[in-house]
């Protein structure tokens, strides 16, 4: 079932990468440029480090059945603590330790408003998307902060052969899914999804999962935002990671988890997320001329998302899948 | 009992942000009250700015509030995060608190009559800032006040016409889709441009006026695009993303690439004063005063003309060395 569910993100993937190699056929080439890799294929990793990476919080918070709004703010706000702590002082290392124990913070206040007091999630976490961007503004004063430290810059420009940035992001990947999957966490992060009650009437503890996951989040955001502003070297308080939670949301749905929450695909993500920042890429390479680039984007969503509709998947796959002819043999 | 627990504090949050709602809409409701009936000489301006998509925009938004507090004007300000329906709402609301004047820079050009003519029939006058709206009715607006668009493209095709020999392959990073100054610089640069047939638009996208927009639109050109000769930003911000993708390709910006942006703000002319850009075209963000002797004027009924452009100049690399010092953004 899942194998089938991520077929056709993956393909989707493919096919936008095969449509880039016809119009530009030099779009796989891969060169070494100041002893590290370099090409297109290595820009889409690295602009899509910040919403991977943002993604993979936003799986297990819709996992429990919820969603996180605020990851947007949360980056901003990243950035602009980041930024204006090395303006003035130049320690980089501190500022970013700062700015994620700030991101923690952050998270503690949503899972507190989701776990303990049991606000809708979309409401509880509406309240620092909206406030966020503002406390941001207010720390870099409306302008756009412009920082020159070299330390700061490795973490969303610098290069380990393969861009920093996607290597923090994998490496979260790879740890979320060596800890939930490996461990019963994955499991009991699902049971929450599916039913939270019933899930604490048999012994698991729901409300510390759901803190945990909203903490986890805020500092995949956190992160994200890191990087977002090491990229350009600048705390933009205004557009850091503005709209990324519609990115993140999408990629996650893209990547088959469902938004009702339970069962979710961290594969599915990656390659969602990879999906979204291929789609923008090919926007500038093939030179979807700007009024359209949104009906573009739009259409290239709902094909994938069709593919993937319940009613619709079944008809496009010819081989039936056991659990259908289970189904089917039942009946 | 827990549950108990929260469902009182639930309630006690919900009765204070209720408060705080009302506390805020009351008081401001007095304010616009206050300022329309004309019983007092304190004017009340309602200023819809666009955001604070970069540096320009924050300097432009602080000449205002500046400008306001030393004319004794009372300003009404918001935010409207580059977003259409966030500014119509807040003019919008202008016009319900009454004040004395409306002035706003339209996001993008076109869909302004319907909320423009609700401030019409409430006798409310509308200055446009900077931006320019795309409309038949005139008389929806008093005036406008600020740069032209197509000057300042016009500027920077006339350098790169006049500084340049032998072909010449140009990438266009655009402003926000729809945007008067995206939709000016353009046409400016295409007009002065079309004098040499070696010159040629090879790819324009945009980057929506900012930093990373500039930057990743460069990097996909710098892949798709060959031989790339000269960047054309429509604003500094983007020319300085522009920048760390050509450096981040082993390209010298400046040399390899040459780049022309518009604005002039302190960090693009820093880039310009080290050579890594080679030519900005000024666009003077600083319109508050003007702004508020226009305000007073409209206001007290005179004539103003319907058109105030802004003074702006061109700066090179030598010129930029010049200027810095006195820099106000």
């Amino acid at each position: 079932m899942t194998r089938t569910r991520l077929l056709w993100p993956a393909l989707a993937l493919v096919a936008l990468l095969l449509l880039n190699l016809i119009v530009e056929p030099s779009f796989f080439e891969l060169r070494l440029q100041d002893g590290h890799l370099f090409g297109s294929l290595v820009d889409i990793l690295r602009n899509g480090a910040p919403t991977l990476l943002i993604a993979l919080g936003m799986t297990l918070v819709i996992a429990t059945r919820g969603i996180d709004l605020s990851v947007g703010a949360v980056a901003a706000i990243a950035g602009a603590v980041t930024c204006t702590y090395i303006a003035s002082t130049g320690d980089a290392l501190t500022a970013m330790a700062l700015a994620l124990g700030v991101c923690v913070v952050l998270g503690l206040w949503n899972g507190f408003l989701v776990a303990v007091l049991g606000i809708q999630p979309i409401i509880a976490t509406l309240v620092l998307m909206t406030a966020g961007r503002g406390i941001a503004m207010l720390l870099t004063e409306g302008q756009i902060v412009t920082v020159d430290n070299p330390l700061f810059r490795q973490v969303g420009a610098g290069f380990l052969f393969l861009p920093i940035a996607i290597l923090i992001s994998l490496a979260a990947l790879v740890a979320v899914a060596l800890v939930t999957r490996r461990t019963a966490l994955g499991m009991l992060i699902e049971s929450v999804g599916v039913n939270p009650e019933a899930s604490r009437l048999a012994g698991v503890r729901s409300r510390t999962i759901i803190w945990t996951v909203y903490v986890f989040a805020a500092l995949c955001s956190g992160v994200a935002g890191l990087m977002i502003s090491s990229n350009v070297s600048a705390a933009d308080a205004n557009s850091a990671g503005l709209w990324i939670e519609m990115d993140a949301i999408l990629a996650v749905v893209i990547g088959g988890t469902l938004l009702t929450g339970g069962r979710y695909s961290l594969t599915g993500t990656l390659l969602g997320a990879l999906t979204i920042q291929t789609l923008t890429t090919t926007v500038y390479t093939i030179g979807v001329p700007p009024e359209v680039t949104l009906v573009f984007k739009a259409g290239v969503v709902i094909i994938v998302c069709l593919l993937q509709a319940p009613r619709v998947a079944p008809a496009l796959t010819r081989a039936p899948q056991p659990r259908q002819v289970e189904e089917a043999m039942a009946r | 009992m827990v549950k108990k627990i929260t469902a009182a504090l639930g309630a006690v949050l919900l009765a204070a942000l209720a408060a705080c709602g009302e506390g805020g809409s009351g008081s401001a409701g007095a304010g616009g009250g206050a300022g329309g009936g004309g019983g007092d000489d304190t004017i009340t301006m309602g200023f819809a700015q666009v955001g604070a998509e970069s540096g320009w925009r924050t300097a432009n938004t602080k000449s205002i509030q500046e400008a306001a507090e030393a004319a004794g004007i009372e300003l009404k300000f918001s935010d409207a995060q580059q977003r259409q329906e966030n500014q119509i709402k807040a003019i919008r609301s202008y016009v319900q608190q009454k004040v004395d004047v409306i002035a706003f820079s339209p996001v993008v050009e076109t869909g302004w009559d319907p909320v423009l003519l609700e401030a019409k029939r409430a006798n409310i006058p509308v200055i446009l800032t900077d931006r320019a709206i795309d409309s038949e009715d005139t008389s929806l607006y008093k005036t406008f006040l600020g740069s032209d668009f197509v000057e300042e493209g016009k500027k920077a095709g006339k350098w790169l016409v006049e500084n340049t020999t032998g072909p010449q392959r140009v990438v266009e990073l655009q402003g926000n889709t729809g945007a008067a100054p995206a939709i000016d610089r353009k046409k400016g640069f295409e007009e002065e441009i079309g004098a040499r047939d070696d010159i040629e638009i090879v790819a324009s996208q945009p980057g929506d006026f900012t930093r990373a927009g500039g930057k990743q639109v460069m990097e996909a050109f710098l892949r798709s695009t060959p031989n790339i000769d000269v960047v054309y930003a429509h604003n500094d911000d983007m020319g300085l993303g522009a920048i760390e993708a050509i450096k981040a390709a082993g390209k010298v910006p400046g040399k390899d690439i040459k780049i022309i942006t518009v604005d002039a703000v302190k960090a693009g002319m820093e880039a310009l004063a080290k050579g890594e850009i080679n030519f900005i075209v000024e666009c003077n963000p600083l319109l508050g005063e003007q702004l508020m002797e226009l305000a007073e004027k409209v206001v007290a009924g005179e004539e103003v003309p319907t058109r105030v452009v802004t003074e702006e100049g061109t700066f090179t690399s030598e010129q930029a060395k010049a200027a810095l010092p006195d820099r106000k953004y």
